[in-house]
Order: C-alpha cells, then structure tokens, then sequence
C-alpha cells in the first residue's frame, strides 16, 4: 500500500509499504531518513523515539498506518525554523554528550518531549521522561546535564522574547 | 616467568588479541614503525596546497600514484586556510576521531576552528594497524601523530622565512598563522600552503616537538568532531549507509554454534511479500568468518524480518554444542576441591605460610558469560561485481575484516574493498568480523548490493561472549596483621581443552596483580570444555580477575582488622616499576596516587549513617593506572542505591579532558550493567537471552554521580581510555555493599545474590 506521512512538516508518500510495517522502516529504508535508530525492535531501549503529534513513541512498534493524518516529527526535524539547532542539540554539542551517538537521536526527541510539557524539570522528571531510553555508553550523565542547561537556555530565551 | 600462549594462527581472534594487547606474545613496539617511517609530500595534486602523506615503508614510495597519495595524507592545508586531517583508526565511541587528530593539530599549532577530520580509508601500507582495541590508539601514534604535526609546522615556517627573508628560529605560530615580531609580520597557513608545498621535506631530527607546558589545546575540553552529524542524524553509522538498487538482507545461522542446514522452506519464503532470494550458504567453516546458514534478501529490512520469522530450518546438529551453564557451573565448583591440573605461577611457599598464618580466609567466586549488546545491532553493507567487493563496515578490525572477506570469496585482498563507517559501540564486539563476510557472501549470490542487518535477538544469541569463571581464593594474615600468602586456584573454560578461550585466560600470569607483589602467591588453572564462541569484552580478563581479586583482598584485610586503605597501600609497597618495567607494567608509586587520591576525593573514612558504605578497589590494566571509591545505600530488601563513584587515574596526559572524562564515566555505567544485571546462560547449546527484556542494561535513574580526577603532570607517556577505568568498579561497589551491611557478593550479577536498583 501506499502511505501519506507528514513529517516534519512536510507531505511525503512511502510506496508499496507492507501494512505491518512500522513506521521506523519507514523512515530509515522507504524514506531515507535515518536519523532514528533500529536497537531492539521490542520498544525497550527507546533508540527509535519519534514525535507522534508530540508525544515521544517507540516507532518500531508503531504502525506506519497508525500515523496517518498525525504529525510525525524525527531529529532531522528538531532544528529551529531559522535553521539554528534546538536548544537540546546545541546543549549536547556544548557538553559533549556522544560516545558512539547511536542512541543520542532518541535521547534527544525523549528530551525535546519532555521540555515542551514541563519547561524546567527536576532530575526526578528527567529521570521519569528519559527512563526508556537507553545508553549502552553510559553518557546519563551528561544527558541530565545537557537537559538541564537547554531547559535553561529555552527559558532565556523565552524571557527575551 | 611462563608463558601459556603458543603462537597462535594467522587471523584467529586469539592473534587479533596478541596484535592489541601489551602483553601478547607478539606485542608490537610502543611507536609502531616509527624507524621506518616515511613522509610523503605530493604537490601538483588534484586540489592545490600543502599535502603530507604518511607511510610506514618502500611500498608507499614505490607505488602511490599522486592521486591516491592525497587520498591517504594524513594532513593537508588548502590556500584557503582549511586543515584535513585523516583519522585512522575506527570510531566507535571511544572518541580517537577527536583526539588523535588533535595531537597532530597541537604540533601543527593549528586552530581547531580550520580542521577538518574526515575518517582514513583503510591501507596497512599507508597507516599501520588500524584498529580499535587495547586502548592503543593513542599509546602507539603519539609519537607518529606528533611528527605529522611538527613536520606540516616546519615547512610552513620554512616558507614564511624565505618570502620574508628572516631566519627561521624569528618565526613562531599559532592559531594557523606564523607570525615575525619583529617586522611585524603574519600570515596565514593558507597563504603558504603552495610555497611550503615546493620545499623538501625535514629530516625528524631536524623537527622541534613541544614541550608539555607549552600546550595549547592538548588537556582542554573538546567537543567530539562528528556531534553535530550525531545530533541532527546525519547517516554517520553502518546500518545507515545505502547504496542504488540496495536490497535487504538477513541471514539465519543455527541457535547452537556448530549446527548445518539440512534443509529449509525455501519455496514458501521466496512467495512472502517482498522477498527476492532465499538461499543457503554452506559455510567456510570458520566460525570467525562465515558460519553456515539461511540467507533472506528482500527489498526492505522489515519485510526480511518478517520473512525470517517464517522460517523453518532443519538443522544438522550432530556437531553442535549442547552447553548447558547450569551443568558447568556445578561441574566448575566441583573442580574446586580437586587438584588443579595446571600451576601457572608460582613463588614462594605458599601451603607452608598458610599453617603459619595466624588467620587465613577461603572464598570462592563466581561470574557469568555476558554479551557486548552494542545498541547498533551487527550489521553491513557490501557490493560484489566484477569479481571484486566493497564494503561499508561498522567495524573495530577494519584491516582483519578485508582479509576474512578476501579468505571468504576466495579472492585477492587487493580485490576488497573496506571503507569504516562510525560504529554504534564496539566493546571488542566488532573485533570479530563475521557480519563482513556474511555480507560479502550475500551480496555475491545476489548478484546486487546488499545490507545485512542482524535483529537484536541475532545479536545477542550470536555473540562472541564475556566467558565466565571461577576463582577459589585462599590467603593467609601474618601475626604482625600483614597479607602474609595468596592462592588462587583459576576454574575456567577451554574449546580444545589445551589451553583457556579467548579472554578466558591470564595474558601474563606473573603480572597478575598481586603476584609480583607478594613473597608467596600461587596461581593454579583448571579448564572446562566449552563449546559457546567467546571472545574479547571490554577490559579482557581484568573486568572479571579485578573484581575477584579486589574483593577478596577486602576480605582479607577485613579478616586482619585493618583498614583496607592502610592494607591496600602496605601491599602495594614502595615506589618501583615492575615487570616488564614499562608503561605496560604496574608502577606502585603511581598506584599509591591513584588510590590515596581516589581516598581523598570519594571522602575515605568519613562518618555514614547505617545501611550506607565505602567500597574501594585499584586495578591497572592496559597501561593505566585506577582506583575507585563507590559509596552506596543498600536496603532491608537489598535496594540497592549507588550515590557516587570517584574515579582517580593515571594515564600520563590527558589528551581530550572531555573525552577522557566521558570514557571514565561510561565505564562506570557500563561496569554497574553488568556487574548488576547481565548474565548469559546456555542451554542445549542454545543462548537463553534473546533481546533487553531479560538482558536490562542500567537506566539513568539508576546511575550515580562520577567524579573523575586525573593525575597530571608526569612525564609518562599518555595512555587509552577506553578501557582500564571498567575494571575496578565492580570490586569497589561490592566492597561497599560489604560495609554497608557485612553481606559479601561473591556472585555475579547481584540479580543473581538478590539484589535490586
């Protein structure tokens, strides 16, 4: 079948896509946009997180059916409309957050959710908002680092504004 | 001093381990080639400027054609100021894209700002061995890498001198550009890339190296070269690499290692949605290369997956392993109260200082097989045609990969192809090349190009596994309160039943800690058969002997009444290098530091509230120095909580602050994975965790605080990162537990002895 998606923004169509499939196939091998990462297929170690309408979902477990008609947003997507990197982007350059980086794009659309409904969250929060998430390289550190210092910035610059 | 190792085949995992590891049979000189080195210039080339390439011998000379020459530079300056600089080794986490070059970038008083690292393409000839493993990346280039820098510096400073007509010792550098203060003249690198391009390349007697304080940018925080790539999902990795008309493929192998195809459904998998071929492939019965098994190509990764989940293969099992780990745990504890059938160092007299010590302790502990679960399933893309493969590989052996795959088609190696791709975790899971051949295979049936991607339960189940193993401990306490004697008697396990699996065994038994230290120490060796594939995990050997031994002399000092600072430092003796009397040897005087700083920072002796402890423990392993203090809470019903971990290194100068720091704190995380969690069990042969639901790997919540201190300011050499600080965080946090609550973890995982985070 053929699939109407609109991510980041923008209208793409997958063609000849199997109904099963989840929508991360989609993305990586129909779409070419693979940014979001296969680890488990299992929705356990969070590797392949997508925005769906803005909740953070595991998008090998998710039907690329079920996303029809939803906003579909993917860490090729999370940069500002001026073209200047997220403010969680920004943050885990700064602090050097990667090791092998496998796992950072879903860290990061996790992140983004998490900011977006609770603008300065606690390491409590972070900890909830990221637990499935995993990072084999064991950057958690500086991940609730990073968090915190873009949770930081967003607020500047929302007093600026 | 004995050695158990024989010379071991040409590109079997256990040469491979010999080639990374210091103290292999066959370990290569701290500066690889650096006698036969060759600086090559090529001007006249495809983009204008200065171009240095880098080569190890003749070879280079005699055949690089210009344009494959500047391919291979190790750095180049373009007019408009741009520095390229080559990365050769693989990145695979452990950030040497970043560090290597900024070694060379120092030399060359570049600024940051202009370099450019774009990741070396694979040529013995050109670079030496490009590997990931044994933390040696940066032991073994510094030297080389510091040259590269010099000599590009040297030449420019040349060409500004003549131009302006100064000697060169008025010239000095920095930040790309070289400055005569007393004309009051600069210019910048750029500017002079096509001068210092027509001028001779400097004899390396001739180059001046800096000078430690002098550094700039070495020991500063730098960010890694490829984050932006990283955080934008840029297509950095193996499995996100394409090709035109690119089918998909996934490959079946037996559940239990040694299995066959007998037969299979094929007809019925060639109808399902999507698929193009499904075949088999018989194997080249290397287990290292291409193990037999059922390719399934289709035109997308999930339809070859769900192709695979209707697979029906019947095996011939008639040779394959029926391990069962229930069986050789019980079979391995008996083992303890026979004679070991092996003594493999022994000093001293130790059964007689036993009866003569005034306490003595037995303990025995046990650890589990553990898989790598590199969060980037196995995968690789590769395009035979024309009798000739090219392979896009996440690899950590990008060298070894191109022969396994030349061994597996039957083919000339200058008939492969290898370009690296960055690798999402390695932990010396990709030392093994098997998803390369299998590939290569693949793709030559096809007939087209082809990614291979394993599912998570292909990557757990066909692993080269952490093996397990046994220490039985016995020691001895003098009257004077003094380590007076050590035995331990080594349970582990052997495929050929001569000697122990690949990171089963001691490299070196005299230099196992504390042998060299003690005046009567006995280490004996027992093996098990073993079929499962093992192979080398972060920190071979030292991620499970550290925690072993760093516990039981706890116990021991426990059992003496004494401080276990006090009796760790009064072990661990006066200042002295000890064999082999080199970087890769233990210095007790920079053991002493790390473990008196490690004290200090993790606030040794400090008053805690009941159920909260400190826990220490020291290790040196690939050259660097570690000590650690864990302090946890543990709960009635053993909840365990690990507040914070100090980590105290030496590992000569800190290259990347940045880098470095994250390798300690990513130690850490990963030591707590598996000394709380993970554990392999086989039965029938068969691996019995199949993805993360019952393989967890630790979640933020669960992880403390790091605080990582360096030593600095000697005048050793400097030394990886990737591995050495893994080791001592097991024993440290376990020593904890001890003081927390006087339980004593002798088995591992602590999911295993009940515990829970």
């Amino acid at each position: 079948m053929d699939i109407r998606l609109t991510i980041n923004g923008k209208s793409h169509v997958a063609k000849n896509v199997e109904e099963s499939t989840p929508l991360l196939w989609v993305l990586r091998d129909t779409l070419g946009l693979v940014g979001t990462k296969f680890g488990c297929g299992v929705a356990q170690c969070g590797a392949c997180t997508v925005h769906l309408d803005g909740a953070p979902i595991r998008s090998c477990v998710t039907p690329a059916a079920s996303a029809i008609g939803k906003e579909i947003r993917t860490i090729e997507g999370l940069a500002n409309k001026d073209g200047t990197l997220h403010a969680l982007q920004q943050a885990w350059i700064d602090l050097d957050v990667p090791q092998c980086g496998y796992c950072q794009a879903g860290q990061i659309m996790s992140a983004a959710a998490l900011l977006e409904r609770n603008p300065n969250p606690s390491d409590t929060d972070i900890d909830d908002a990221m637990s499935g998430n995993y990072c084999r390289c064991g950057t958690y550190i500086r991940i609730r680092a990073a968090i915190h210092t873009a949770a930081g910035q967003l607020t500047n610059q929302r007093g600026q504004s | 001093m004995k050695r158990l190792q024989t010379k071991p085949a040409p590109g079997s995992l256990e040469d491979l381990f010999n080639e990374i590891d210091p103290c292999g049979e066959i370990s290569l000189p701290t500066n690889v080639g650096v006698d036969r080195r060759t600086f090559l210039k090529i001007s006249g080339a495809a983009s204008a400027g200065l171009v240095l390439a880098f080569g190890l011998g003749e070879q280079v000379t005699a055949t690089s054609s210009e344009s494959h020459a500047e391919l291979n530079a190790y750095v180049r300056i373009s007019p408009d100021g741009s520095v390229f600089i080559y990365s050769k080794n693989p990145e695979i986490g452990q950030g040497v894209k970043t560090s290597m070059p900024m070694i060379i970038a120092e030399e060359l008083d570049a600024n940051w700002n202009d370099v450019n690292v774009e990741q070396a393409p694979i040529d013995t000839a050109l670079f030496g061995r490009q590997n990931a493993g044994g933390s040696r990346s940066i032991a073994t280039n510094w030297d080389t890498l510091r040259r590269a820098g010099a000599t590009v510096r040297s030449m420019l400073v040349q060409a500004a001198a003549n131009q302006w007509g100064v000697p060169v010792i008025e010239c000095t550098t920095e930040n790309s550009r070289i400055f005569h203060s007393k004309t009051e003249r600069n210019t910048s690198y750029g500017d002079l890339a096509n001068e210092a391009a027509k001028l001779p390349v400097p004899s390396e007697d001739a180059l001046q190296l800096k000078n430690r304080s002098d550094y700039k940018l070495l020991g500063k925080r730098i960010t890694g070269v490829d984050n932006h790539a990283v955080v934008t999902g840029q297509p950095l990795f193996g499995i996100d690499q394409t090709l035109p008309g690119m089918l998909f493929a996934v490959y079946e192998k037996c559940p239990a290692v040694g299995g066959k195809v007998i037969s299979a459904n094929l007809d019925e998998i060639r109808k399902l949605p999507g698929v193009v071929h499904a075949f088999v492939l018989e194997g080249n019965g290397n287990r290292l290369e291409l193990k037999p098994g059922v390719a399934i190509v289709a035109n997308s990764t999930w339809n070859a997956f769900q192709a695979k989940k209707e697979l029906k293969v019947n095996w011939d099992e008639s040779d394959a392993s029926r391990d069962n780990w229930n069986d050789l745990v019980k079979r391995g504890l008996a083992l303890k109260d026979q004679a070991p059938t092996e003594t493999l160092f022994d000093v001293g007299d130790v059964d007689e200082a036993l009866q003569r010590s005034k306490k003595s302790v037995e303990s025995l502990y046990s650890f589990p097989l553990i898989a790598h679960a590199t969060l980037e399933p196995q995968n690789c893309t590769g395009w035979y045609r024309d009798g000739a493969i090219e392979l896009w590989a996440p690899t950590q052996s990008p060298g070894r990969g191109l022969t396994s795959v030349a061994n597996t088609l039957g083919i000339e190696e200058d008939k492969v192809t290898v370009n690296q791709t960055r690798a999402g975790g390695g932990f010396g899971r990709r030392l093994v090349n098997d998803p390369m051949c299998e590939v290569a295979a693949i793709s030559k049936q096809a007939n087209a190009p082809v990614k291979l991607q394993w599912t998570r339960e292909d990557d757990m189940t066909h692993d080269f596994y952490r093996v397990g193993g046994f220490h039985s401990f016995k020691g001895g306490i003098d009257s004077s309160g003094r380590l007076a004697c050590w035995h331990d008697h080594f349970i582990t396990f052997s495929e050929d039943g001569k000697k122990p699996v690949i990171g089963g065994g001691f490299r070196q038994p005299s230099y196992e800690f504390p042998a060299q230290l003690l005046s009567n120490f006995r280490l004996n060796q027992s093996l098990l058969p073993l079929r499962t594939a093992c192979g080398l995990w972060r920190a071979p050997a030292s991620n499970s002997t550290a925690w072993a031994v760093q516990c039981f002399l706890h116990e021991l000092a426990v059992t003496a009444d004494r401080d276990h600072l006090e009796f760790l430092l009064e072990v661990i003796g006066e200042p002295r290098w000890l064999p082999p009397n080199d970087i890769y040897g233990l210095n007790t005087g920079r053991a002493a530091t790390v473990i008196k700083l490690a004290a200090e920072k993790g606030g040794w002796g400090k008053k805690l509230p009941a159920g909260r402890g400190l826990g220490l423990a020291f290790h040196f392993s690939h050259a660097g120095h570690f000590a650690e203090v864990a302090e946890v809470s543990v709960s009635e019903s053993k909840k365990l909580i690990v507040h914070n971990v100090t980590v105290a290194a030496d590992i000569g100068p800190v290259i990347n602050s940045s880098g470095a720091e994250n390798q300690c704190q990513g130690s850490v995380i990963d030591g707590l994975s598996a000394m709380m969690y993970q554990q392999i069990e086989v039965d029938n042969g068969r691996i019995q965790q199949l993805n993360f639901h019952n393989y967890p790997v630790l979640r933020i919540a669960d992880a403390p605080t790091v605080d990582v201190h360096f030593v600095q300011g000697g005048s050793h050499p400097p030394t990886g990162a990737g591995e050495p600080a893994l080791p001592p965080l097991a024993p440290a946090v376990c020593n904890a537990i001890y003081s927390a609550t006087g339980h004593r973890v002798r088995t591992l995982p602590l999911l295993k002895d009940g515990f829970s985070m």
